[in-house]
């Protein structure tokens, strides 16, 4: 909005035009025209049903981080469990009641001196099943050449800068693997029950762009799901 | 999986030196072009899956190919990179991508 439409009074007729922002979704890509024809198709043949793709997108958007939260701070309070997810990830967060389909997950541990950092450089692979939907920035092409040709500079940009003396691990998912970040359960929790530990895990600690910290206020959307749970520092 | 019958013997073990073919085939790809030609270390053995290049076309993609985790280390891939020695960047590879390392 102009300085001028911000300030005119709307006393007067609308006879000129205000600035308008252009619409993003006035021509068609290649593939969008190409997912509408065979979904149209689909749907008239009888093959499938328009609601059935709206349920099944519904259902995509419907996963947040809140379940890989809750693998997380499964793993953080019973080290038999957190065995298990490194060992067999599939396997242990099915436990959980969390079914990677036809993918594995394949669960990378932050430990002292060692900090695992996940990317997709070929497309955006990504644990939707744990995490939801990627976040764009993971499916940009700068984050995904940037992540594996300088992860420290990507890590600072995101206000992770790691000492010389850990190991920076990239985790480039170009196959039939997800892959999950366990971060370090941080200092002070001691004591603290599952629930408590799964609101400070927010997505970007399990992608490992960050850490969590006892101390940081939990992401709006993981507090979204567990409401009433985080406490103050 | 890999005790199916249509899934290729593993060649490598957990630590074994492999290099990455420098090959540049047409068609749908899943070894990133910036790994080709490396020389890496097999960290483990994921398995054996369908081969993505035969699957993007419609075709079973059998026998199954053993699938790899290689580690590599970032100051080998880029001459230029400007963190410590010890990082390392781990990428999932076919067996059909991989030779042993000289």
């Amino acid at each position: 909005m102009t300085a001028d439409s911000r300030r005119h009074a709307h006393d007067h007729d609308h006879d000129h035009h205000h600035p308008t922002r252009a619409d993003d979704d006035d021509r068609l890509s290649h593939w969008q025209a190409m997912e509408i024809a065979l979904r149209e198709l689909l749907v008239a043949k009888g093959i499938i049903t328009a609601d059935e793709v709206r349920g099944a997108v519904e259902a995509m958007d419907a996963r947040d981080p809140a379940q890989g939260a809750r693998v997380v701070a499964r793993a953080w309070t019973d080290p038999a469990y957190k065995a298990r997810l490194l060992a067999d990830g599939t396997a242990a967060v099915r436990e959980l009641g969390i079914d990677m389909a036809t993918t594995r997950l394949v669960v990378v541990e932050n430990r002292p001196g060692l900090h695992n950092l996940v990317v997709c450089t070929l497309c955006s692979c990504y644990p939707r099943l744990l995490l939801g939907l990627p976040p764009d920035w993971y499916k940009s092409r700068a984050y995904r050449s940037r992540a594996v040709r300088e992860p420290r500079a990507v890590l600072s940009e995101f206000g992770t800068t790691l000492p010389d003396d850990v190991e920076v691990r990239v985790h480039d998912s170009t196959a039939d693997m997800r892959y999950l970040v366990l971060p370090e359960r941080p200092a002070g929790t001691e004591g603290w029950s599952e629930d408590r530990l799964a609101a400070l895990v927010s997505r970007d600690s399990m992608i490992g762009v960050t850490r969590p910290n006892a101390c940081a206020r939990a992401p709006a959307d993981v507090m979204r799901v567990t409401r009433g749970l985080r406490r103050r520092c | 999986m890999s005790e199916s019958p249509q899934a290729l013997a593993a060649r490598f073990a957990p630590g074994a030196r492999v290099t990455v073919r420098r090959a540049a085939p047409p068609g749908h790809l899943r070894t990133p072009w910036y790994i080709r030609g490396q020389v890496g270390e097999v960290e483990r053995l994921c398995g054996a899956f369908a081969n993505p290049e035969e699957l993007a076309y419609n075709r079973p993609g059998l026998p199954r190919q053993p699938l790899y985790r290689v580690r590599f280390r970032q100051r080998e891939i880029w001459p230029d990179y400007r963190g410590p020695a010890q990082d390392t960047i781990e990428i999932e590879i076919y067996q059909h991508w991989l030779e042993p390392a000289p």
